[in-house]
């Protein structure tokens, strides 16, 4: 599903530049639950951002979905985002003034889905998630866990390739994390390509596998022991 | 071009952001309003201006003549120089590229009658060329004709006041007066812009009145139009070269001023002209004063609104929004709501001037108002200044990549 050859990625930093991604190999194949782990600074969230298109890299090549990433202009890649990916940010990023229904129903409207059809996908992927009932309810009235659930089911509205999640738990607390992990799983299970991004060694470890970064270099890519969950 | 779902996507974006909507389409309502206001009220001085010099033709010039001041050529001074048909004949040879309408012109103060009401009037033998020169407007039957001048009609064009002595309600076109014994049949009356006394005048076929009240061919003064394409200087030039003519064709010294009078309404139209011109010219510096800062406003508020939507437009481009259809948003947004507002400002500005108009006539603003097309080119002036001052910004956050929008907090 996403495959990443000798990936390099710099950041100019007034005259000099900032060596951020030093050559990544990741191979992560349809279905599976994989979660980045690093601290600030090794890289984790850059390579986020190229996997999920909002950041081109430098070097190295990238494939979504067996086709290659090149050239990309920024058209083409919002396209290919909204076909093939969906995404979860740690600060929810959900439009202010738009309900939980409209804001779930965006991506479908990008996607040129009509109006009435629009509505339909959000509501049922909002009783996904378990809030049909606050379908009408702006971001400000609903809590950080019910705001992060209604960014999942806008993941999900278009039916991506791949759920990119960056910090998703990271503005919640433990029993709220726990709830959308939980819904993530739940996900997983369904066949989704889910791919999280973490420093929290618990959330890390409810994943199925672990991908550790530090200074720009893979350091371990693991199989979490499932028999200690289950 | 119409996409219904777009609308709807900007309806609620508009609906839902109020604070920047009102701030946005109150710069430009107001912005129209006072162009409209300013622009009204400096038309309406311009039109009280105009008014005050209605009352003849702009273009008029008025021969007449008097006593010399100065012997000449062995003459003595104090000589009585009379005009003649043969002047009339001379002038008209020699400026007729120059001269548009021109009438000799006698006149005498005479006592009218219609069935038993009488009053005293001038009357005045003219050409049917002195219609336009006095600026007479007929309101009921005709003017004197090339016709009556040849058949030395007894007939008269009579003033609407002279109408309302004599014959009260009644309409005089086809009825006779009596001046001074002789009858003669109303066949016109007219207005006049002048005021009351120009319509208080009686004009009769020049041929007419010379045959019968005046010796011989003279005549009392001219009257003429000089051609409208002359600007004013030439104008002036002209009405010099005809004076100094008819000087010389009456042996009369140049520098004598008293013996040939001419008076050209181009000398006060000249004044009037560059009165005109600053006061355009102030009109025109408001409204693009006005306009200018309707500009700068709504540009400011461009910028603002597109730095305050980064994030949003962070997260649509994520949601897989092209920098198009972000530009494209941005913008229908400020046309449709710097068109709506413009509108509005333009529409309250229309009425406050009609509302306020009557009550300003006593400080020298008379009928104020805005031709359509000024208002309109100046609503849709904002308008592109909006978009373009909209679009600017849109296109750098629709290239701004949308992590970076993203984390803009």
């Amino acid at each position: 599903m996403i495959k990443i050859e000798k990936l390099h990625k710099s950041y100019p930093i007034g005259k000099d530049s900032l060596h951020v991604l030093k050559g990544l190999d990741l191979h992560i194949k349809e279905g599976e639950f994989v979660a980045i782990m690093g601290s600030s600074g090794s890289g984790k969230s850059t390579l986020l951002n190229i996997v999920g298109l909002l950041d081109n890299h430098d070097e190295g090549n990238y494939y979504l979905n067996g086709q290659l990433i090149e050239n990309l202009d920024e058209k083409k890649a919002a396209i290919l985002r909204n076909k093939f990916l969906g995404f979860v940010f740690q600060s929810f990023n959900l439009i202010t003034y738009k309900t939980a229904v409209e804001n779930v129903a965006l991506p479908l409207y990008y996607q040129g889905v009509g109006r009435a059809e629009r509505q339909k996908i959000a509501l049922q992927y909002l009783n996904k998630v378990g809030l049909k009932d606050r379908a009408n309810h702006l971001p400000n009235e609903l809590s950080g866990g019910e705001k992060q659930r209604v960014a999942v089911a806008r993941a999900l509205a278009t039916q991506p390739k791949v759920v990119l999640a960056d910090e998703p738990t990271g503005a919640l607390d433990s029993a709220t994390s726990a709830s959308v992990m939980q819904l993530l799983k739940d996900i997983n299970r369904e066949g989704m390509t889910v791919f999280v991004i973490t420093h929290e060694e618990d959330i890390a470890e409810q994943t199925d596998r672990i991908v550790r970064l530090k200074d720009g270099v893979i350091i371990s890519d693991e199989k979490v022991n499932k028999t200690v969950n289950a | 071009m119409f996409d219904l779902d777009r609308w709807l996507e900007i309806f609620q974006t508009i609906r839902k952001n109020k604070l920047r909507t009102a701030l946005s389409g109150f710069t430009i309502a107001f912005a129209i309003l006072l162009f409209t206001l300013l622009f009204g009220v400096g038309n309406g001085l311009k039109h009280t201006f105009e008014k005050q010099f209605a009352g003849d033709s702009q273009n008029s010039i008025y021969i007449r003549s008097g006593r010399t001041t100065k012997p000449y050529k062995g003459l003595q001074s104090g000589r009585t120089i009379q005009f003649r048909n043969d002047d009339s004949k001379f002038m008209n040879e020699e400026f007729e590229d120059k001269i548009q309408y021109f009438s000799p012109n006698i006149e005498r103060f005479m006592q009218a009658i219609y069935k038993g009401e009488q009053n005293n009037y001038t009357v005045r033998g003219v050409y049917p060329d002195y219609q336009p020169l006095e600026s007479a407007v007929i309101q009921d039957g005709r003017f004197l004709t090339y016709l009556d001048i040849e058949k030395r009609a007894k007939v008269v064009a009579i003033g609407r006041l002279v109408e309302k002595d004599l014959f009260g309600v009644l309409s005089a076109v086809g009825k006779n007066i009596n001046l001074e014994g002789i009858s003669y049949k109303v066949v016109g009356v007219f207005n006049d812009p002048g005021g009351d006394n120009d319509e208080r005048f009686i004009y009769t076929p020049f041929t007419t009145f010379q045959g019968m009240y005046k010796p011989n061919d003279e005549i009392d003064r001219f009257g003429l139009t000089f051609n409208p394409s002359l600007t004013v200087d030439e104008a002036l030039a002209f009405s010099n070269l005809l004076t100094k003519m008819l000087k010389e064709k009456h042996n009369i010294d140049p520098r004598d001023q008293g013996a040939i009078r001419v008076q050209n309404y181009a000398e006060g139209t000249k004044n009037v002209q560059a009165f005109m011109m600053v006061l355009n010219i102030i009109i025109l510096f408001i409204g693009i004063g006005t306009l200018v800062a309707g500009i700068i406003g709504i540009s400011n508020i461009m910028v603002y609104i597109v730095k305050e939507r980064t994030k949003e437009l962070g997260i649509r481009k994520a949601l897989g929004a092209t920098p198009n259809s972000i530009v494209g948003m941005i913008m229908m947004e400020s046309i449709f709501i710097t068109a709506l507002a413009g509108y509005s400002g333009l529409l309250i500005g229309v009425f406050t001037l009609k509302a306020i108009g009557k009550s300003l006539e006593k400080y020298f603003i008379l009928n104020p108002s805005v031709e359509t097309y000024v208002v309109i080119g100046a609503t849709i002036v904002l308008v592109i200044a909006g978009t373009i001052a909209g679009y600017i910004p849109a296109k750098r956050a629709a290239g701004i990549k949308p992590i970076v929008a993203l984390n803009d907090e």
